[in-house]
């Protein structure tokens, strides 16, 4: 079984994060990490592997973005892929969702995997839908927010919450799944493999290489316009207290419930 | 002028609340723009004639009905595209919720159309709909214009209110589908199950919520006490993280897929804020938090804020309110 797992570079989550004003998208320069919600797909794809069920036969890292993605791809070689792919083109600037999604699923595409792993979010701005998008591209079956996955007569046995309960799933390879943060807790790279992760093979493709419509992608290929922002309405901020004397601390939150008759 | 498409989740022959938001807002948002709302419904024998002629009542003039396996979003993906296809919608309105996202997303892909989720407003500017979307931790606001034939709006959870202004039964049309062979590869086994025990957090006036900051299922403990010390009306909730985790119990759970409350008073411990957990709790009356990590979003939408080690705190805090109550 040849596993694809979508990765990729996010803000930092200590970075703030803003909107460029003369471009109207989202400053990603500063600090940047890998998703953390994609580490949980990795570990997946690992717990697959060591699990026994089924061969893995290789795990590919596959990321979209500007040069300085690479780096995620590197954080997901030393969390256990075994090579990495990376799609980086200006045409693909300023792609929205559905054309990030068609242009993840022509790089798969390529890869010909029999089950493509994400996580069920990221940190900076798209959330919960890029699996289906791809999924869809590749007709294949999609589930999100996986918190269960084990393989079962050559299936996928799913669990998740869904609106009116858990939902257990039987999903036929080759799939799009996308996981939750409670799916696994991800393991600490070694530095070994921190130190080899850049002596692992990393493929650079561009848009051509992988046969995309250049009239499905970037800011022009993209259905939804975005640029225009406001500010939400003003709330007022609350009351912070720093706890240095925890007696104090506890006088203070009784004095604020008792001023409610919350107590 | 253009038409909108909803589509409504429904379980053991109840229709789901947030896609008759989406119906209600439907219907408001076509009749600014010269249009329709219809609504799409898969599912079995459980989708009678008069359950679908109800949609009617929240404004929805036709009820495409398609017989299919539910609960799962790629045979709604299908439907929802052939129906598009014939009829020439220009909208697709979701109420949110986790199947509203996989199939406004999929069906992005299959029409090739823009889809914005998350979306807390709807306008008609111009003939046209226009998204609102919060974003960067609802810092700000984002709003989407769509281009082509058909726009994708997927809204954030409670994002709509369900009004019942019309009276009208709804037309319903019957639509024969065929599935695309990838839609029929993931089947339901069990759907709507239900884990740990039934806990009501929904008619509490004062609620304790634990995230995973309490550190580890036991830390629960902290909860429970300081929500005796409160006595009366007050329970204990959980974030969908510590109950994925299996730390509480599922009928606890707060946020997106979980319950929506609005307690008088909400103490959150060890809840970073995340936006799937405000969007269940954010109308509470009183909002503190207790965490240790001063730029924990929870901070920016809490009345009061402690920053501190909630095991330190939360047992004082215990006893501080049973001193109170006693005297």
């Amino acid at each position: 079984m040849k596993i694809c797992v979508l990765v990729k570079e996010v803000p930092d989550a200590a970075v703030e994060k803003r909107i460029d004003p003369s471009t109207g998208r989202m400053d990603r320069s500063g600090e940047k990490n890998l998703n953390p919600y994609d580490t949980h797909a990795i570990e997946a794809a690992m717990q697959l592997r060591e699990g026994g069920a089924v061969d893995v036969d290789e795990i590919v890292a596959v990321t979209m973005g500007p040069e300085s993605a690479v780096r995620a791809l590197h954080k997901a070689v030393s969390l256990g892929a075994d090579r990495s792919v990376h799609l980086s083109d200006p045409s693909l600037a300023g792609s929205d969702v559905a054309a990030t999604g068609y242009a993840l699923s022509k790089a798969l595409e390529s890869e010909q995997p029999d089950l493509v792993l994400l996580g069920q979010q990221s940190d900076d701005g798209e959330c919960y839908t890029i699996g289906a998008v791809v999924a869809d591209h590749l007709k294949m079956p999609s589930l999100t927010q996986v918190i269960k996955m084990d393989v079962e007569d050559g299936a996928l046995r799913c669990e998740r919450q869904a609106e009116y309960g858990y939902d257990t799933v039987s999903v036929a390879l080759p799939a799009v799944i996308s996981v939750g943060d409670a799916i696994n807790e991800p393991r600490y790279p070694s530095l070994k493999a921190i130190m080899g992760a850049k002596k692992k093979p990393l493929g650079n493709v561009t848009a051509g290489d992988v046969g995309i419509d250049a009239a499905l992608v970037g800011a022009d290929g993209s259905r939804v316009q975005c640029g225009e922002f406001k500010d939400p309405p003003a709330k007022a901020a609350g009351q912070i207290i720093e706890d240095e004397n925890t007696a104090e601390t506890v006088e203070k939150i009784i004095a604020w419930l008792d001023e409610r008759k919350l107590i | 002028m253009a038409d909108i498409l909803t589509y409504v989740l429904h379980y053991e022959g109840a229709l789901n609340k947030n896609s008759l938001g989406a119906v209600s807002e439907g219907a408001k948002r076509a009749a600014e723009i010269g249009g329709e709302c219809h609504a799409v419904v898969v599912g079995g024998d459980d989708l009678t004639d008069e359950l679908c002629q109800t949609l009617g009542s929240y404004g929805a003039t036709k009820v495409f009905r398609a017989q299919g396996p539910e609960g799962l979003a790629p045979p709604v993906i299908d439907v929802m595209a052939k129906v598009i296809e014939e009829h020439g919608h220009g909208y697709a309105l979701f109420g949110g919720g986790l199947l509203g996202f996989e199939i406004g997303a999929g069906l992005a892909a299959r029409r090739h159309a823009g889809v914005t989720m998350e979306v807390t407003a709807v306008r008609a500017e111009d003939g046209e709909l226009v998204a609102e979307r919060p974003i960067l931790g609802d810092s700000k606001i984002s709003v989407s214009h769509y281009r082509g034939g058909l726009g994708i709006i997927i809204g954030r959870i409670n994002a709509f209110e369900t009004s019942q202004a019309g009276e009208a039964a709804a037309e319903v049309v019957d639509v024969e589908i065929d599935y695309s062979p990838w839609s029929t590869q993931a089947t339901m086994i069990q759907r709507g199950e239900q884990r740990g025990a039934d806990v009501d957090i929904e008619g509490a006036d004062i609620l304790v919520a634990g995230g995973r900051g309490l550190g580890k299922a036991e830390g629960f403990q902290l909860a429970e006490d300081l929500a005796a010390a409160f006595g009366g009306s007050s329970a204990v909730a959980a974030t969908r993280a510590v109950v994925d985790a299996g730390w509480y119990p599922y009928a606890a759970q707060i946020g997106q897929t979980g319950k929506t409350v609005a307690p008088k008073l909400y103490l959150a411990a060890g809840i970073s804020g995340a936006i799937q957990h405000k969007v269940g709790m954010q109308s509470s009356e009183n909002i503190v938090a207790i965490n240790k990590d001063a730029n924990a979003p929870i901070f920016e939408f809490s009345d009061l804020g402690i920053v501190g080690d909630l095991n330190k705190i939360l047992p004082k805090l215990t006893e501080a309110v049973k001193a109170k109550k006693g005297s």
